[in-house]
């Protein structure tokens, strides 16, 4: 007994010196050393496919030299997340680190959710297109996330039907709605497309490439700029399509959709880089058909595109080893072996611009099988991204918006005055949330 | 020996049914009145931001007192997603109920055969699960997929939009009636069989048609669960919340505060404002308790007058 007794109390003293060596090493590596020693463990709640597989590489590369161990765990994905990691963050019990959508980040940089890495990675800026980079440090100094995928919007229409129909390829938005009422003309049981009311991040995008900056900061106060002209453009120009009848009104991603598509009742989607793989499930018996061209543009002379999804990786305040977990964010986003990884097991289009060219995107998708070059115009596409710009309350802005305009393409109502709600209601919620706005 | 079981006796008698209580009480503390009373706490709370609310320390919460109540009432939202749900609930309840009586009357008289099979049949569909239930039925109604609609195209008919304005309430309340159907058709049903078979014969032996004998005897004598039927339907027709959910993504009809609980739902997990979430849950409780509560009351003093007379 008491021999045991003796044992128990050397292991705990052995225990608690190892501990305070491992404290130790993580206080001193804190000035941006490259070696951390002592063994370290991380989470990571993410929602991309395959994830546990590309961050096995870690854990058998570089992590098991650095001795940092990161464990995946699959949670909600999008807003759901959001919600989960601010549940999380006030409980203190955050992971270290969390997928989050560019439009997300606002919000959790505002709950003070996410940790400021400018010092650790702040090098790998070059890595990626600006506007892209923009976007993780919200106008400022910090860095809040490592940018991971990207979805710059491009035009897809079914090459058989617009040849049957005559239809020529639209590159600005006039000619898109010339090619909507020739297509009506021609068969008027079809559409050229939908305008859906319940995504609004296709809406934010098509704004984005007007030219249209949502929030922005005048020194201490945001300026909410949902109904500046560049989106009262492409709110007008959409309205006016639906009203006169020359696109559908109905959602996307209902069963009725799908149909829509797989039978060729609506020819062309404006949609973004990960289309292909929306499509092999919507239209399955649509294989080989479509193809993919540029966003059409406000005039002539412009070449810009918006983004429509795309997410990053950011470390948590609640994180006690910050350190660790953005040399893992970075390395996850930056790394050949990790981004090819990323490619072939979740399908993702990486946000690292070297990456959209490697060996992982040398050839087309398979429901693209006929467009060779569908990756490399995509690349030559996604570095024409214009810049976006977020605040702290997108959600309420995003669900202005699929009320309102869901209310007003029902209607084929005036889609300015569905605008101004958005602009109104939005406003609202930042100054009852007590921020300040300048008008 | 006998002095101690006698002193100890009438304690231990006193204190057994509590003894017995503990496990329930605390159940029902931890996971029922600690909740309710958190949600209470919050629904007085609010958070506030100062400057651009980035940054540590931006956002704090602090008291609100009866803000988030008065915003709550005075939002036409709320207000209107009330108005909504009455409209619906219009026409739920009395369908719903009225079919579980005929169904429960006619399972219940003599010259209905297969009995057992035709009641499990009406009670199937409460055995889907209400989302289940909304998908399926969400198909049924996008004219591009349903085959009723194939159907009516066919025949010529004309082919009206299930998911927009008036038929939109018949098109969510069908859901809701045949699901409801057979279970309130079962609580009715289980106390027709209740009443004594002597009834039955007195009455034949005046003369009573099987008619009069549903209208004048079966009807009374089951009305207390007619009563506690619609109590239940009032209290599910103000939580209606699934059906509207689960169509939402298939229209633009249905929007995220369609109903008294989306809002709710909205305003905690969209907008992250569990506070103003919070005082609409409270509202909207009490007012489930005043309405049920009250047409409980209502039934019982009817009742207690009809027995004095």
């Amino acid at each position: 007994m008491p021999y045991t007794k003796r044992r128990r109390l050397v292991t705990s003293a052995v225990a608690a010196a190892l501990g305070a060596t491992t404290l130790a090493a993580c206080g001193s590596s804190g000035d941006g050393g490259d070696a951390q020693s002592g063994p370290v463990s991380l989470t990571y709640w993410t929602w991309t496919p395959g994830m546990d597989k590309v961050v096995d590489l870690w854990n058998k590369g570089p992590g098991k030299e650095q001795q940092i161990t990161v464990t995946v765990k699959k949670q909600a994905s999008g807003d759901t997340l959001v919600t989960k990691i601010l549940t999380a963050h006030k409980a203190g019990q955050g992971p270290d680190l969390v997928q989050a959508e560019y439009q997300a980040l606002p919000t959790l940089v505002s709950n003070d959710a996410l940790a400021d890495i400018s010092g650790e990675v702040g090098d790998v800026k070059g890595k990626f297109a600006e506007g892209v980079w923009q976007q993780t440090t919200l106008g400022t100094d910090a860095v809040y996330a490592v940018p991971q995928d990207i979805g710059p919007m491009m035009f897809y229409y079914r090459e058989d039907l617009f040849k049957k129909y005559d239809l020529k390829v639209p590159a600005t938005w006039d000619e898109f709605a010339e090619t909507a009422r020739e297509l009506k003309k021609a068969a008027p049981e079809k559409d050229l497309t939908t305008f859906s009311a319940n995504d609004s991040g296709l809406f934010a995008g098509l704004a984005q490439q007007a030219g249209a900056r949502w929030w922005t900061t005048e020194g201490d106060k945001w300026k909410v700029g949902i109904d500046d002209a560049a989106t009262k453009k492409v709110a007008d120009f959409w309205g006016g399509l639906v009203e006169e009848g020359a696109v559908d009104n109905q959602p996307m991603y209902t069963p009725a959709w799908n149909k829509a598509l797989n039978t060729g009742k609506q020819i062309a989607w404006v949609s973004a880089v990960w289309a292909p793989g929306t499509l092999t499930t919507a239209a399955p018996d649509t294989k080989g058909k479509w193809a993919m061209a540029p966003l059409p543009q406000w005039s002539d002379s412009e070449n810009r595109t918006g983004s429509w999804g795309g997410s990053s990786t950011g470390v948590t305040t609640d994180s006690e080893h910050k350190d660790a977990a953005a040399e893992f964010a970075q390395w996850l986003n930056t790394d050949g072996d990790a981004l090819s990884a990323l490619a072939r097991e979740g399908g993702i289009y990486p946000a690292s611009t070297s990456a959209q060219l490697s060996g992982a995107f040398s050839n087309p998708p398979e429901f693209f099988a006929d467009q060779p070059d569908f990756y490399t115009n995509a690349a030559a596409i996604a570095r024409t991204t214009a810049p976006s710009a977020w605040g702290p309350n997108v959600n309420v802005a995003y669900t202005a918006f699929k009320d309102a305009f869901g209310a007003a393409a029902k209607n084929k109502s005036d889609f300015t005055a569905a605008l101004g709600t958005m602009q109104e209601e939005t406003v609202a919620d930042l100054k009852k949330q007590g921020f300040e706005v300048a008008r | 020996m006998t002095s101690t079981t006698a002193r100890r006796r009438p304690y231990g008698a006193k204190g057994a049914p509590y003894a017995f209580l503990i496990p329930a009480i605390a159940l029902f503390l931890l996971f029922f009145a600690l909740p309710i009373g958190y949600a209470v706490y919050l629904s007085f709370r609010k958070v506030e931001v100062s400057g651009l609310g980035l940054g540590a320390g931006a956002r704090e919460e602090v008291w609100a007192g009866l803000q988030n109540y008065t915003d709550a009432l005075t939002d036409s939202e709320l207000l209107d997603g009330a108005l909504r749900v009455l409209g619906y609930g219009c026409v739920v309840v009395p369908v719903m109920l009225g079919l579980a009586l005929l169904f429960a009357l006619m399972l219940d008289s003599e010259k209905v055969r297969f009995t057992p099979v035709t009641r499990l049949a009406i009670f199937l569909p409460y055995a889907i699960p209400g989302v289940v239930a909304a998908l399926l039925w969400g198909f049924l109604y996008l004219p591009d997929v349903s085959p009723f609609y194939f159907v009516l195209d066919r025949l010529g008919l004309p082919q009206p939009d299930l998911l927009d304005g008036g038929p939109l309430y018949l098109a969510l309340a069908n859901i809701a009636v045949w699901g409801g159907t057979g279970f309130n058709m079962i609580v009715i049903y289980t106390s027709l069989r209740a009443i004594p078979a002597e009834v039955y014969e007195a009455a034949k032996l005046d003369g009573a048609s099987p008619l009069q004998i549903a209208l004048r005897i079966k009807i009374p004598m089951v009305a207390p669960s007619l009563v506690l039927t619609f109590f239940f339907s009032i209290i599910a027709t103000l939580q209606v919340f699934n059906e509207p959910t689960t169509l939402k993504p298939l229209t633009n009809s249905v929007s995220t505060t369609w109903s008294p609980l989306m809002k709710v739902y909205q305003d905690a997990f969209g907008k992250g404002d569990i506070h103003a979430a919070a005082a609409q849950a409270a509202i909207i409780a009490l007012v489930t308790l005043v309405l049920s509560f009250g047409f409980l009351r209502a039934a019982n003093r009817r009742d207690k007058q009809e027995a004095a007379r």
